[in-house]
């Protein structure tokens, strides 16, 4: 079809680049700001800053998830900052306890693991059920369970650190996939014993790798499955879900302990990489993850969001972290510049909404 | 005479007040049915007993001649009655084969054990009943937010019919649109009806109801106070009986 006419033209190609625009603004936001960053920070442009913008990134990916089931379902939840705190001192408490007893250390960690992650989804139940089946405002149901879950960990430590982890929890904790030493085949996990003075090529942090996969399966888990599409549901209109007898509270209640076992799972996590557990592990990084959710574009009223667009999210402040660490910028400054990018977020998706 | 619905003597009260009062109405296959009355004439408890919302106090329901137990949405649901109140009930962030299939997604295996949402399969369904209703819609993968009222309104009744309603209760489907789409909702129910589905149309808009209905019932605090055929009856008729001017009763 051609058309003489330019200005009918013009039209749907304006409309093209606005939604395109608005598609892809924070990926582009993403990219200037690493590029910014490479000029700005010495020895921030190589791929290794990449490995430590992930490595120290993991927990917001983690949470960030954790908050975007919630979000999309036009809820928040304010306590997976102290989950974390919780569980990774749960997760010491428990391998310490299972070493002592003359358990292996591997199973020792295997065993320790699976039951923390089994503890941190309690919390997220009794959210789920207080918002789902009693109607507690979420607000306020996760506002209560921070004050729980800050209590139970302080009584845990006796409002000491917890310590005591084994040494294969930090290797496997700091440790990468993989490991190249010159003039040599790579090997996986295990770090190859060198000469000194001689560098070995560490690719992909082990938690990296875990955080991966476990995204992988959420993203599937959102946009695939039936549990996933009833989530929009519940966010895109709560009355017609319900009229189309999807089991409403079932599912917020599920959403509820997702997050919390997402935020468990991020919990043991820092356990692992800094060989502590302690009640506000987490605290600081509540913002990061709605801050996160948010420049991905979700809107805080539910029904929208996507992991993708939230991990982009997370690695803008990732990326805003280890930038203005490198270039010795204090963390307070991060403060600031993650609420002004929150805010500016927040308006460029309102007039590109308007524009469209 | 049969009738694909029935309600025989159905009385519903709220307190000391009786909200419907031994309403008989019948329905027939490829029918529409309008009812009329002012606001508290007793409308939308009837739809809602009918539907299955309320319980009503005594009176029966037929369907098919079969005396129907209807206790709740999902009963109503089962036996075929679907109703589309004004909000629609749409996800408006989901496109439109999501929302026809809301809470009744079709799965396929992946990778032969993973049970994942067919979304191609549920497009195209999609799109089978919309062309059997005459429905245009530019693009399926589109979000319900993206449509037009009268397009929404084509998906909520698209959804209706395509889970085998074989009546359809209405709540002023034209209330909220523009002329042209108003026009092409009528046309959908006069589709409907040539499908064989009887519907039950509450209508404030006289002209929609001497446009597509056959039949009309008025009521007035709580009784039906006349029966009309359409083409046998005026607009003047109408409004004299809705406000009780002229109260001729049938069966009364």
């Amino acid at each position: 079809m051609t058309n003489a006419n330019p200005a009918i033209q013009g039209a749907p190609r304006g409309k093209a680049l606005s939604g395109f625009l608005r598609k892809s603004w924070v990926l582009i936001f993403l990219a200037l700001e690493t590029i910014f960053f490479c000029f700005r920070s010495e020895g921030f442009a190589n791929l290794n800053s990449l490995q430590i913008v992930l490595f120290y990134g993991v927990l917001v990916f983690l949470l960030s998830v954790a908050e975007l089931f919630v979000i999309i379902t036009g809820g928040i939840d304010l306590s997976v900052g102290y989950i974390l705190g919780l569980s990774s001192i749960v997760s010491i408490k428990i391998i310490v306890k299972l070493v002592a007893l003359g358990v292996s250390t591997p199973l020792a960690l295997l065993l320790g693991t699976a039951a923390t992650l089994l503890i941190g989804v309690l919390p997220g139940l009794v959210n789920g059920w207080l918002v789902a089946y009693l109607k507690v405002p979420p607000f306020i149901a996760t506002f209560s369970m921070v004050g729980v879950c800050h209590g139970v960990s302080e009584l845990l430590i006796n409002g000491v650190y917890a310590m005591g982890l084994p040494k294969l929890a930090a290797d496997i904790g700091n440790g990468h996939f993989l490991y190249v030493a010159p003039g040599s085949a790579p090997v996986l996990f295990q770090r190859p014993e060198v000469e000194r003075g001689v560098s070995v090529l560490e690719i992909v942090p082990n938690i990296v790798v875990v955080t991966a996969i476990v995204i992988a399966v959420f993203v599937f888990v959102l946009s695939r499955s039936r549990f996933g599409r009833h989530v929009y549901a519940i966010g895109g209109n709560m009355d017609a879900a319900i009229r189309a007898g999807i089991p409403v509270k079932r599912r917020i209640l599920g959403v509820y302990a997702t997050s919390s076992f997402l935020a468990s799972l991020a919990g043991i996590v820092y356990a692992f990489m800094y060989v502590s557990g302690k009640a506000d592990a987490g605290a600081s990084l509540l913002n990061d993850a709605i801050a996160a959710v948010v420049i991905g574009g979700a809107s805080m009223f539910g029904g929208s969001g996507t992991v993708g667009r939230t991990m982009i999210g997370a690695l803008i402040i990732a990326v805003l972290d280890l930038g203005l660490r490198m270039s010795g910028t204090p963390t307070f400054d991060k403060y600031i510049l993650v609420g002004v990018i929150l805010i500016l977020a927040v308006i460029v998706e309102r007039y590109m909404q308007e524009a469209a | 005479m049969d009738y694909l619905l029935e309600t025989k003597d159905i009385t519903k009260r709220f307190g000391g007040l009786t909200a419907v009062d031994r309403v008989s109405i019948g329905l027939k296959a490829g029918e529409a049915l309008a009812l009329l009355g002012d606001n508290g004439a007793g409308k939308s408890t009837l739809i809602k007993i009918i539907s299955g919302v309320h319980q009503p106090d005594s009176g029966e329901i037929f369907i098919g001649g079969k005396k129907a137990h209807i206790e709740s949405p999902i009963d109503a649901l089962a036996a075929g009655i679907e109703t589309i109140y004004q909000d629609l009930a749409l996800a408006e962030n989901l496109d439109v084969g999501a929302n026809i299939f809301l809470g009744r997604e079709r799965m396929k295996r992946s990778l032969g054990v993973l049970k994942v949402l067919d979304d191609e399969t549920m497009r195209e369904e999609a799109q089978k009943v919309l062309d059997r209703l005459d429905i245009e819609i530019p693009s399926l993968k589109k979000t319900i937010r993206t449509l037009s009222g009268g397009q929404r309104q084509s998906v909520a009744i698209s959804r209706s019919i395509y889970w085998d309603a074989k009546v359809l209760i209405m709540d002023e489907p034209t209330a909220a649109l523009g002329v042209s789409e108003q026009k092409k909702v009528l046309d959908l129910v006069r589709t409907l009806k040539d499908q064989g589905i009887g519907i039950i149309l509450i209508s404030h808009q006289m002209y929609d109801v001497f446009e597509v209905a056959d039949r009309l019932a008025v009521m007035r605090r709580g009784q039906k106070v006349g029966e009309r055929i359409v083409k046998d009856t005026t607009p003047d008729e109408v409004v004299s009986l809705m406000v009780g001017s002229e109260t001729v009763g049938k069966g009364r």
